[in-house]
C-alpha cells in the first residue's frame, strides 16, 4: 500500500468544471444531433435531458458500489467518458444512414455518457473527503460543477457549433477529456500506486485518438452521407436555403438539393438543350435580352450564352451558395463553362416571385428552370399568380420556357402546370425529352400569341437537339395525354397536393 | 427571472409553464422593443384633464364632421365623397388612424395591429366591391355575378397549422389521432353549419349575413341569441374536446370570449356567415401584409383628417366644441357623424347610453431577423396557432407576399376572455419587458430557437379592444334604437351591431353617410 500524500485540491475543482463543461456538451449535441436528423427538437432535447439526468442519478447510486481503488476508477471513468461522448458525434452522423433505430442508438450514448458522468462526481467527493470540511467540500464541487454547466451552454452555440460543427465539437471534448484524465494521473500520484503508469500510456491513446479523429472530422460528416448517396459524396454546404451536396461517380458528377437530384453531368445537356433552345428559337426574333429563374448551377446560362444574338442575360437564383458553387466548384464551373464569368450576365439572388412583382422590365426569352413543387413555398412559383407576373414580363414576341416536371412519373402535376399557364393567359405548347437519369422529362414552351413550336435548329454545335429530335419533343405519346386537373393557385395550392402524391408512388 | 415577471407569466400563459421556466439558472434574454400607446392612455387623459367648458377660440363651418378616424368614421367620409360631398373633416384623438385596425411598417415589410383579413364579399355587397374595385383587387367576375378577388390577395396556402405536443399539423381543427367520434361529430356540426348557410327566410334573407344587418330577423334564428354557443353544442351532443376547442378557438379569435359566454348566434355566424373553417365550400379570404389597414390606408387617402383632436361635446344643433393641438375650437356643422365607441360616445352626446361589454386584447409584432428552424412537419402557414396556449399564436406578415425566407415580422394576438376590467386592473403595472417574455415564453413552446432570432419586440395593450357578443347581447336589445340619429347627429360604429368587425364597421359609416347625404339633399 503506497503512502497517500495530500490531494492538490483546488486543482481537482477545476477537474470538476471541465468534466462539466464536457457532460453537458455531449447532452447538447445529442439533442441538437437529434433534431437535426430526426426533426422535432422540442421532444429530442427533452428526451436527452430526461434520460441524461436519469442517468447521472443511475451513476450516483452505483457510486456506493465501488469501494477500492478509487483514483484509479475515476480516472477509468474519466478515459470512459472520454472515449464514449468523444466519438458520439461521428458514431450517429454515421449511423443515421444504416441504422434503422437511430433513435435507440442516441439514447444509448446519452443513458451511457449519464452514467459515467455520474459516478464521477461522488467519487471525487469521496476522494477528497477529510481533507478538506465537508461543508466546504459539497459547496466547492457543487460549484465548479454548476459553472461547469453555464460555461458550456454559453460556448455550445456561440463557439463549438459554428467554429468547429458538431462532429468536431464532440472530439474536442473527448480531448479535453482525455487530457484530464492523463493530468489526473500526477494530481493523483500518490493514490494511485504502480496503477499510474498503465493509465497514463491509456489516456495518452486516448488523446492521441481523438485528435487523429479530428483531423478526419470532414471525412466523418462526408460518410454520412455516403451512406445516403449511391456515389462517394465530394461536397456538402447546408445554407439557409437548403443542403447541397455533390456525389461524384465513374459516369462524372450529380448535383442534389435536399436530397433531391438536379442534374447528372452525363446527361444533363439533353435537359438543358431542350429546355432552353427551343424558347431561344420560338421567339419571333432572335432574344437580346434574356431572363433566367432558376438554374443557379449556370448549365442553362450556358446554353442561352451559345446565342451570338444574346446581349444581356439576368440570372435570378435564390441561394447565393448555389451561384457561389457554380462559380468556384471547378467541376461544376468547367461544366458550365465559366458562364458566370461572361460580362453578359447578372446574378440576383432573391426569390423569382417577390423579385417578379418588384422590378419591371421586358425580356425576349425567360427561362423557367425551379426545382420541382415538392414544398408550399416552391409551389407558389407555379401558380396563375406567378405565371400572371411573368407573362407581364415577357415581350410581345418573346418566348418562355417552363421545366415542368415528368408527364409520365407526375402526369397531374405537368398538365396542372399546363393548365394554369394557360389560365394565366399563356399559349402553351407541351413537349418532353428523355433524360436517362431523370426518365421521361416535361415542359411547357408559351408565347404571348398563338404560335407553331420551331421545326429547325440553328447551327450551335449542340450534343442532343437536332430538327429530329426537335420534332419529337412535341409529340406526346398517349400515356402521357392530357388528364383533367385544377389550375394551380395561391389559396389552393393544388399541384404540390398532386406532386406529393404521384411522387409517393414512385418512391 | 424576477418573481413579478413569473407571477405575470404565470399569469398568463398558466402556473405550470412559468414554473418550468422559471427554474432556469439565468434569466433569459429579453430583445429590445416597446409597449405602444393605443390611445387609452391618452383617453383617460381627457376625461381627467376635462375643463368645464374650454374657451372656445375659433369657430369654423364643414358641410360634415366626423368623430373618430376608425373604419366607421373613414367608410362614411368615403362614401360621402362618392356622393359628392366633400366640405367634411374627420376628427381623432389619437395620432394615428384607424382604430383598432391601424399598421406597421419597417423596411422589412407592413403589418398589421389589429384584424388583419375580410371575407371575400357576394354580389349583394355592392359598397365593398366598389371599395376592392379601387384597390384593384378584383380580378374578374364568376359567372353568377360573384367578384372574383385578386390570386394575390387570396390568402396563401397553408393557411392554417396548429401546434400540438412538440409538433405542427396542417389546419386548424386537430385532425392527427382523431377517434371516429370525434371525426363523426364534427361531420355533424358541418352539415348543421352548412344547413345554417343555405338557410333562407320567406323573403330569400339568410340566417347569418355579412353584414348582419342583411340577417334575417326570424325568431328561429334570433332566438339562438338567448342561448350561449357552449349550450347549443350541448344541445346538439356536439362534446368532443377537439370540436369544442375548435369552437372556444373561434369566439376567442374574433370576439374574446369562450364558447360559453358567447351568444349561439355569434358563434354560428363565425361558421356559417365566413365558413372559414367550417365548409369545404368556404368563401375565400382576402388579406394583405398589414391586414385591413391596407383598407383603411385607401380610405383615409382621400379624407381630410385632423388627428391629436379631443372632442368635448356634441350638440344636436350640429355644434361641436374640440381641444386640438393649438388650443379650444368649435366647428358648426350641418350635419355630424359620430363613429366612436359607445363610451366615448356617452362621454360627449346627450343622452348618455348604456356601455357594451368590451375584450381587452395584447397584440404584439416581433420583428425577426431569420426564421426559426422548421421540422419536416407542416410548413410555415399564414396563421400559426398554439392549440395548448390561451394566446392565438401568430400570423406572419410576409407569408401571403410569398417571402419565405430572411426576416419576418410576426403579428401574436392575445384575447381576456374574462371580464375585461379586470384584466385592464392587472396589467396596469406590466412593463415591456413583462410583456416580452410572455410573448417569448409563447413562441417559445413550438420555437424554442426564436428567442435569438428577434431584433425588437412591440407590445400594444387594448383595453377596450372590441365589443363583444356576449349571450343575449345581440338581439332585444336598444341598438336600433343607439343608432337613429339625434337632432342633427348621426351615428356609425361596430358598437351599433354587437360584432367588431371590418364589415359592420364599414356598413355603419356607409348607413351614417347615406342618412347624411340624404338630410343635406
Amino acid at each position: 500500500m503506497p503512502a497517500r500524500g495530500p490531494i492538490a485540491a483546488s486543482a481537482l475543482y477545476l477537474n470538476v468544471f471541465i468534466v462539466a463543461i464536457c457532460g453537458l456538451i455531449y447532452e447538447l449535441l445529442a439533442g441538437t444531433l437529434g433534431s437535426y436528423l430526426l426533426g422535432d427538437s422540442v421532444t429530442q432535447f427533452s428526451l436527452v435531458i430526461g434520460l441524461y439526468l436519469s442517468a447521472m442519478g443511475v451513476g450516483a447510486w452505483l457510486s456506493r458500489q465501488l469501494e477500492t481503488q478509487l483514483a484509479r476508477r475515476f480516472l477509468d471513468i474519466e478515459l470512459a467518458v472520454a472515449i464514449v461522448g468523444g466519438a458520439s458525434a461521428p458514431v450517429l452522423f454515421l449511423s443515421f444512414g444504416s441504422v434503422a433505430h437511430f433513435q435507440a442508438v442516441l439514447l444509448g450514448f446519452v443513458g451511457a455518457i449519464g452514467v459515467l458522468v455520474g459516478l464521477e462526481l461522488p467519487l471525487l467527493m469521496r476522494l477528497l473527503e477529510g481533507q478538506v470540511a465537508f461543508k466546504d467540500l459539497v459547496s466547492r464541487v457543487l460549484t465548479f460543477d454548476y459553472i461547469g454547466a453555464l460555461a458550456a451552454a454559453v460556448m455550445f452555440p456561440l463557439v463549438l457549433v459554428p467554429k468547429l460543427g458538431l462532429v468536431r465539437s464532440s472530439l474536442a471534448m473527448g480531448v479535453a477529456n482525455a487530457g484530464v484524465a492523463l493530468w489526473g494521473t500526477w494530481l493523483l500520484r500518490d493514490q494511485l500506486g504502480r496503477a499510474r503508469l498503465g493509465l497514463r500510456i491509456r489516456a495518452v491513446i486516448v488523446l492521441l485518438a481523438m485528435l487523429v479523429a479530428i483531423g478526419f472530422a470532414d471525412r466523418f460528416t462526408t460518410w454520412a452521407e455516403d451512406e445516403m448517396y449511391a456515389d462517394p459524396v465530394v461536397f456538402t454546404e447546408t445554407t439557409p436555403y437548403q443542403r447541397i451536396v455533390v456525389t461524384r461517380g465513374r459516369a462524372g458528377f450529380q448535383l442534389f438539393l435536399n436530397g433531391n437530384l438536379q442534374f447528372a453531368s452525363a446527361d444533363e445537356y439533353r435537359y438543358h438543350e431542350a429546355l432552353v433552345h427551343p424558347a431561344m428559337m420560338a421567339a419571333d426574333a432572335p432574344p437580346r435580352h434574356v431572363l433566367i429563374l432558376g438554374g443557379g448551377d449556370g448549365l442553362a446560362l450556358r446554353e442561352v450564352l451559345a446565342h451570338p444574338s444574346v446581349e444581356a442575360v439576368t440570372l435570378v437564383d435564390l441561394d447565393p451558395a448555389m451561384t457561389k458553387l457554380a462559380r468556384r466548384f471547378p467541376a461544376l464551373g468547367q461544366l458550365n463553362r465559366q458562364a458566370f464569368a461572361d460580362h453578359r450576365v447578372t446574378v440576383i439572388n432573391d426569390d423569382a416571385m417577390v423579385w417578379l412583382d418588384e422590378h419591371p422590365g421586358t425580356w425576349d426569352a425567360i427561362i423557367v428552370d425551379f426545382p420541382d413543387p415538392n414544398t408550399f413555398s416552391l409551389g407558389k412559383l407555379y401558380t396563375k399568380l406567378f405565371y400572371r407576373r411573368l407573362l407581364a414580363r415577357l415581350s410581345l414576341g418573346g418566348a418562355v420556357s417552363v421545366q415542368a416536371t415528368s408527364p409520365l412519373f407526375a402526369r397531374r402535376s405537368y398538365w396542372c402546370i399546363i393548365e394554369t399557364m394557360r389560365a394565366a393567359g399563356f399559349v402553351v405548347r407541351p413537349y418532353q425529352v428523355t433524360v436517362p437519369s431523370f426518365g421521361v422529362w416535361g415542359y411547357a414552351l408559351a408565347r404571348r400569341v398563338p404560335f407553331e413550336p420551331p421545326v429547325h435548329v440553328p447551327g450551335l454545335a449542340l450534343r442532343f437537339l437536332n430538327d429530329a429530335a426537335l420534332a419529337a419533343m412535341f409529340d406526346m405519346p398517349a400515356d402521357m395525354m392530357p388528364v383533367p386537373v385544377e389550375v394551380n393557385q395561391l389559396d389552393n395550392q393544388a399541384l404540390v397536393r398532386y406532386y406529393e402524391k404521384e411522387w409517393r408512388r414512385w418512391e | 427571472m424576477s418573481s413579478t415577471r413569473r407571477d405575470f407569466v404565470a399569469m398568463l400563459l398558466g402556473a405550470p409553464f412559468a414554473a418550468a421556466i422559471g427554474c432556469g439558472t439565468h434569466a433569459p434574454r429579453i430583445p429590445p422593443g416597446t409597449l405602444i400607446e393605443t390611445g387609452m392612455t391618452r383617453g383617460h387623459a381627457v376625461i381627467r384633464d376635462r375643463h368645464a367648458a374650454p374657451a372656445v377660440q375659433t369657430w369654423r363651418t364643414h358641410a360634415v364632421v366626423i368623430i373618430g378616424a376608425g373604419v366607421a368614421g373613414l367608410a362614411a367620409a368615403w362614401e360621402l365623397r362618392r356622393r359628392g360631398i366633400t366640405d367634411v373633416v374627420v376628427l381623432e384623438l389619437d395620432d394615428v388612424v384607424g382604430g383598432t385596425a391601424r399598421g406597421g411598417q419597417t423596411a422589412v415589410t407592413r403589418y398589421p395591429w389589429g384584424a388583419h383579413y375580410i371575407v371575400a364579399p357576394q354580389r349583394d355587397q355592392p359598397d365593398l366591391i366598389a371599395l376592392l374595385r379601387e384597390l384593384d383587387a378584383i380580378e374578374g367576375e364568376a359567372a353568377d355575378g360573384t367578384p372574383i378577388i385578386d390570386e394575390a390577395l387570396r390568402c396563401r396556402e397553408p393557411e392554417e397549422r396548429v401546434f400540438y405536443r412538440g409538433r405542427w399539423y396542417e389546419g386548424l381543427y386537430l385532425d392527427a389521432g382523431a377517434s371516429t367520434e370525434d371525426r363523426r361529430q364534427l361531420a355533424v356540426f358541418r352539415r348543421e353549419i352548412d344547413r345554417w348557410s343555405a338557410w333562407r327566410d320567406a323573403g330569400g334573407k339568410r340566417a347569418f349575413a355579412i353584414p348582419t344587418r342583411m340577417s334575417t330577423g326570424d325568431a328561429a334564428v334570433t332566438a339562438l341569441d338567448q342561448m350561449s354557443f357552449a349550450a347549443w353544442l350541448d344541445g346538439h351532443r356536439l362534446s368532443s374536446e377537439r370540436l369544442r376547442w375548435l369552437c372556444d378557438y373561434a369566439c376567442r379569435d374574433d370576439y374574446a370570449l369562450l364558447a360559453a359566454d358567447t351568444s349561439a348566434w355569434a358563434g354560428l355566424f363565425y361558421f356559417a356567415a365566413r365558413q372559414r373553417t367550417g365548409s369545404a365550400a368556404a368563401q375565400s379570404v382576402l388579406t394583405w401584409p398589414d391586414g385591413n389597414h391596407t383598407l383603411v390606408r385607401h380610405l383615409a387617402s382621400r379624407a381630410a383628417i385632423e388627428t391629436g383632436v379631443a372632442v368635448e361635446r356634441v350638440d344636436p344643433t350640429g355644434e361641436v366644441i374640440a381641444v386640438g393641438k393649438a388650443g379650444a375650437f368649435g366647428v358648426r356643422a350641418r350635419r355630424v357623424i359620430v363613429a366612436v365607441p359607445g363610451f366615448v360616445r356617452s362621454r360627449i352626446v346627450q343622452p348618455a347610453i348604456a356601455s357594451g361589454d368590451y375584450g381587452a386584447w395584447a397584440v404584439a409584432n416581433i420583428h425577426l431577423r431569420a426564421r426559426p428552424r422548421e421540422a419536416h412537419h407542416a410548413p410555415p402557414a399564414w396563421d400559426n396557432v398554439l392549440r395548448d396556449s390561451p394566446s392565438l399564436g401568430y400570423v406572419s406578415a410576409t407569408h401571403q407576399r410569398g417571402r419565405d425566407r430572411g426576416p419576418t415580422v410576426w403579428t401574436w394576438y392575445y384575447p381576456f376572455p374574462g371580464d375585461a376590467r379586470q384584466a385592464r386592473t392587472q396589467l396596469a403595472g406590466a412593463g415591456y419587458a413583462d410583456w416580452a417574455e410572455v410573448v417569448l415564453a409563447d413562441l417559445e413552446r413550438a420555437h424554442p430557437d426564436v428567442r435569438a432570432l428577434v431584433s425588437h419586440i412591440e407590445v400594444a395593450f387594448w383595453g377596450h379592444g372590441m365589443i363583444r357578443p356576449r349571450t343575449g347581447a345581440l338581439f332585444g336589445g336598444a341598438r336600433a334604437e343607439h343608432a337613429r340619429p339625434v337632432g342633427h347627429i348621426h351615428f356609425a360604429h361596430t358598437d351599433l351591431s354587437g360584432l367588431a368587425l371590418f364589415e359592420e364597421a364599414f356598413d355603419h359609416g356607409l348607413r351614417a353617410a347615406r342618412e347624411v347625404a340624404e338630410a343635406l339633399a
